[in-house]
């Protein structure tokens, strides 16, 4: 690895361990399929064909691989959720759909290294038993597709796509199907539906689990773009040996998105749960920009609960528990969990005290309310309530005792949905309130008496 | 008791039986093993409110209204043995995120309550959603009595809402089709219309579009909602939203008297509701009968009432006097009648009736024609198409009772010998029972013109009735009591909803006093369930039953060997899981 050469100005932080990022920003490096080859690449999907599928699947469970997309689900478990009597098709889907706000990872592994995704979806498809796969692209990486097209076809033209791939009698088949800019489309019951060309309506769990009635009411496993390349590594180092990276339930590595108030923003690769919070923003992310302070982290995608950098948070226990600073918060998935937030899709939003905690609220409730699919109740009319009330508190038209209904329409939204989404809009807000309550009464009047346009008119014949 | 049977736990007994145990609100009770909650709740006699749910659709579960508790036993570590307490149940560990109930299966010593905390906070933010971009128009709202918006806002909701903001406006007033009007404001996008289009009527024209709170219902473009079976989305509509053009703004539910009886549009017979005010019918509904028409009706059966408010209804008794027709009484009419056919000769007389009339009504056929000495009596036959859903290809309604009831296997075989007698001469009498001859009976003017007595009972002024030497002016299906025979071989019962107009008769009565005018015999069927009693008595088929044992749904006393399509499809529905049917 050691000779690898990166472009000028790009070159990864020492901190960072290069593995499914190695190509990213590489001097010399195209998404042709003779470089990738030149580099050894499909190697691994050689290997993997004289592999047992189940064998396989035992390597990925035995990596202790968690699911990069958001919620961390073990990949090795979920493919064995495929019923073992099946009959129907299996479908192989990889979720490209990145649209979590912070996110920004897949889009460089498509756009730079498709051949490592599409290496690790023909050994996860050989795995699973599928013979065809999805690669579902939201609709704006409109490059990515036709990168990956190609990248397709270049495959196929060698052997690696189609029918008896490498002499081994399996057969798979790769489309690539781009969606129509909705972000519900990253939930994979949505994005299925979406698949099966309806409105991405997240289907109910129970019975939809996608494992046993996805696609086409067939198992289906969906994976995100990053999941699906560490495969590849998995099969290349042993399930063993890339368990060794990272920490105990939290293996591997893991891209981190960092964007927002620090001097370097980007995309670090990391071993997981090996970095903390305060290196990751003070040493690799060369801290605030001169002359501010750091207020406000979202960790892992905007769904995330927002973490105050002058927190303190009480984690472990028994003889574990212990107080820890936000800076000592471990980068991996239990930690930000045991915080109070999730590690979640990676992408790490960060704040310093320029930023009014109202804008950012009003943000975020503008992203949901316009992304709710519209399908349930709370999330539904909820969404866009929180929207229209924050509305009012940055433009200085809100009362105090709007701040708490807010807050309570939040909670009333959360755990009661189809989906996640509504988990997705309400802990923002619950959290930021939770957390700067007084900032935002302070930018509410006791004189406000907001009136709707309607209470105004009716008020008029009164 | 020996020490296998005292173990027996209500785990083991309910399992012997296909059943599972659940405890609902604190009681425990057996359900048959994959009963959906809601359902396991509904024979616990605890209602779930809901919108989106229904059995005959598939289950989004996209309202959220109808979010339960729900707890199961504690999950056993490996070798660990369950503990019973002293009633051989599990203790159940509730889980702290509310379940939707409409599409959960129950599971054994599964908890489900309603009525805790967070439940009913469940019920109270759900509403509060509901209502937020609602217009609360419900003064100028048609569902309103009948609206499960109203309901269960006054049941789960607040009072007040803390709603300040603008509400979102969307289209209103919108004709989708025909018959039927939407409402986008008052819409709560609980997507049965949606469902049932694609589902039921195999004609998925409705769809959503936009997202979020904008989120819309709306029909394809270029297309319109014009499937005769559109309007049952208005009947499945629980807010507004969707409204009946026949209807709306006609009257306010609180208003109307329901009465349960069955369409006799087709061979089918689909329960129905027939609402009314004073004599008035405002509109028909189809009635659950999982039987016959599951919950659903066409929309050209539901709308067929509107010529029985009309005015060209007989109300009395008629006499035709140098070719004008004059009112008179019931008994004049009757014993000029029965006077007039003593002057023909039992062969030139015939009787055509009807097989829109009721079980009873040809029962008394059959004796007024075994009175009057004639074998020429017949039925009229109407056949279409079958729709391959509810509308059979026989559209009268009780041709299996005329089968039945005259012991004839083709009642209407004689209709034309009678067209061709009256042709020739040789029949010069004819008595028209219900039916308009110079419609489907296939009589021309002229060979009404030709008879020399033509005595005809309806409803309507019609050619038949212009003809008619003699008008009995009779009941509509709404206002008569009675029974028919479905396709299928189901006894099903008429109520009337309201009573004939002016001096019309029901129609049983009519014939018993015209049976009467012509024997001279004193009456001795005082009511319509002796009457019934006598033809039970006859009829084989019949035996045994009464028309109070018919009941709302009918009995099924024979087997045709007919099929109604569209139950089979649901039937096939049901065993895929896909409804609760």
């Amino acid at each position: 690895m050691s000779e690898v050469q990166y472009l000028p100005g790009k070159e990864p932080h020492p901190r960072e361990y290069r593995m499914i990022f190695k190509n990213v920003d590489r001097a010399g490096w195209d998404p042709s399929i003779e470089c990738y080859m030149n580099d050894g690449g499909y190697d691994q999907l050689k290997a993997a064909l004289k592999m047992d599928p189940i064998a396989i699947r035992e390597e990925v469970k035995t990596s202790g691989l968690r699911g990069r997309g958001g919620a961390g689900f073990p990949t090795g478990v979920k493919w064995g959720f495929i019923p073992p009597n099946n009959t129907k098709p299996v479908y192989l889907i990889c979720n490209c759909d990145e649209s979590e706000p912070g996110t920004f990872k897949d889009r460089y592994i498509v756009h730079q290294d498709p051949h490592q995704l599409i290496e690790g979806m023909v050994i996860s498809a050989f795995s699973v038993g599928a013979h065809v796969a999805y690669i579902y692209i939201r609709e704006e990486f409109p490059a990515g597709a036709e990168i990956l097209e190609t990248a397709i076809e270049e495959a196929r033209a060698k052997g690696f796509l189609g029918k008896d791939i490498l002499g081994s009698g399996f057969d798979l088949e790769i489309y690539v199907h781009r969606g129509a800019g909705a972000y519900i489309c990253g939930e994979e019951t949505g994005l299925i539906e979406s698949l099966e060309g309806k409105r991405p309506y997240p289907r109910i769990k129970p019975p939809y689990f996608p494992a046993a009635l996805g696609l086409y009411m067939a198992p289906t496993i969906v994976n995100n773009v990053e999941s699906l390349c560490h495969v590849k590594h998995i099969i290349e180092r042993g399930g063993e040996e890339y368990a060794k990276l990272g920490v105990p339930r939290n293996n591997g590595t893991r891209i981190l998105c960092v964007s927002g108030d620090v001097k370097k923003p980007g995309y670090y690769e990391v071993e997981v749960g090996k970095l903390t919070m305060g290196e990751l923003l003070n040493d690799i992310c060369g801290g605030p920009k001169d002359g501010r302070t750091l207020k406000a982290v979202i960790p892992g995608g905007s769904s995330a609960k927002i973490l105050r950098c002058d927190e303190t948070y009480k984690i472990g226990r028994g003889d574990d528990a212990k107080e820890i600073s936000f800076w000592d918060i471990d980068m991996d998935f239990d930690t930000v969990a045991a915080c109070g937030s999730m590690a979640g899709s990676g992408g790490v939003i960060v704040m310093d005290d320029s930023r009014k905690i109202s804008w950012v609220l009003n943000n975020l409730n503008h992203f949901y309310a316009h992304e709710s699919c519209g399908q349930c109740t709370p999330c539904r009319e909820g969404s866009t309530w929180m929207k229209k009330i924050s509305d009012r508190i940055v433009s200085g038209k809100a009362n105090p005792e709007d701040v708490k209904t807010l807050e309570e329409v939040a909670y009333q939204i959360d755990g009661r949905t189809v989906c996640a989404f509504g988990e997705a809009s309400s802990w923002p807000v619950e959290a930021i309130i939770s957390k700067f309550r007084d900032e935002l009464v302070a930018e509410t009047s006791e004189d406000n008496e907001y009136k709707s346009a309607e209470a105004l008119e009716q008020m008029k014949y009164l | 008791m020996s020490d296998t049977e005292t173990a027996k736990l209500p785990k083991d007994l309910a399992a012997d039986k296909g059943m599972v145990n659940v405890q609902i609100d604190g009681t425990w009770i057996q359900v048959p093993r994959g009963t959906r909650m809601i359902e396991a709740c509904k024979i616990a006699g605890v209602e779930v409110p809901h919108y989106c749910y229904h059995p005959k659709l598939s289950s989004p579960g996209n309202c959220r209204m109808c979010l339960v508790q729900m707890g199961m036993p504690p999950r056993l570590a490996p070798g660990q043995d369950p503990e019973y307490n002293d009633d051989g149940y599990q203790e159940i560990g509730w889980m702290p995120r509310p379940v939707i109930a409409c599409a959960n299966t129950v599971a054994e010593n599964m908890g489900i309550s309603t009525k805790s905390e967070i439940v009913t906070k469940c019920r109270e933010g759900v509403m509060e959603f509901m209502l937020i971009n609602h217009p609360l128009d419900c003064p100028i709202c048609d569902q309103a009595g009948e609206c499960r918006l109203q309901e269960f806002s006054v049941e789960h909701g607040k009072s007040e809402s803390r709603f300040k903001e603008d509400k979102v406006k969307k289209p209103k007033n919108v004709q989708i089709g025909p018959r039927i009007r939407l409402d986008d404001e008052r819409c709560i996008m609980c997507s049965r219309c949606i469902r049932f289009m694609d589902e039921v009527a195999d004609e998925p024209v409705l769809g959503f579009t936009e997202r979020g709170t904008h989120t819309t219902v709306a029909v394809y473009p270029g297309r319109e909602l014009d499937n005769n079976y559109g309007l049952n989305t208005v009947d499945l509509c629980p807010v507004g939203a969707l409204t009946s053009n026949d209807f709306r703004f006609q009257m306010r539910t609180w208003f109307l008297k329901e009465t349960k009886t069955i369409d006799v549009n087709c061979a089918t017979g689909a329960n129905i509701t027939v609402w009314t005010r004073g004599n008035k019918i405002f509109r028909i509904t189809p009635r659950e009968n999982n039987d016959v028409n599951s919950n659903w009706m066409p929309d050209s059966h539901r709308l067929n009432f509107h010529h029985i408010n009309d005015g060209a209804r007989l109300t009395e008794p008629m006499v035709k006097v140098d070719g004008q027709h004059e009112a008179t009484s019931w008994q004049l009419a009757l014993e000029g009648a029965a006077d007039a056919l003593k002057q023909f000769d039992a062969k030139e007389i015939a009787v055509i009736a009807s097989a829109r009339q009721t079980n009873e009504e040809l029962f008394l056929v059959r004796a007024l024609a075994a009175e009057l000495e004639t074998e020429a009596l017949s039925i009229v036959e109407r056949i279409g198409e079958s729709d391959g859903k509810l509308i059979s290809a026989d559209r009268n309604p009780n041709t299996t009772g005329a089968k039945l009831v005259w012991q004839n296997a083709k009642p209407a075989s004689q209709l034309e010998s009678i067209r061709e007698g009256v042709r020739k001469g040789s029949i010069k009498a004819v008595i028209a029972l219900g039916e308009d001859l110079t419609e489907e009976a296939g009589f021309s003017a002229e060979d009404l013109e030709k008879l020399e007595l033509l005595i005809s009972s309806n409803i309507l002024a019609n050619p038949t009735a212009q003809a008619s030497d003699i008008v009995l002016p009779g009941a509509a299906f709404s206002e008569k009591r009675g029974s028919m025979v479905n396709i299928t071989g189901r006894l099903q019962r008429l109520n009337n909803a309201c009573v004939p107009p002016g001096d019309a008769r029901d129609d049983w009565m009519l014939l018993r006093d015209f049976v009467l005018a012509i024997s001279g015999e004193a009456n001795s069927i005082p009511t319509l369930e002796s009457l019934f009693n006598a033809l039970a008595e006859n009829i084989e088929e019949f035996q045994g039953q009464t028309l109070s044992k018919i009941g709302d749904l009918g009995v099924q006393i024979t087997e045709t060997g007919e099929t109604i399509p569209l139950l089979e499809y649901e039937k096939a529905r049901k065993e895929r899981g896909e409804i609760v049917g």
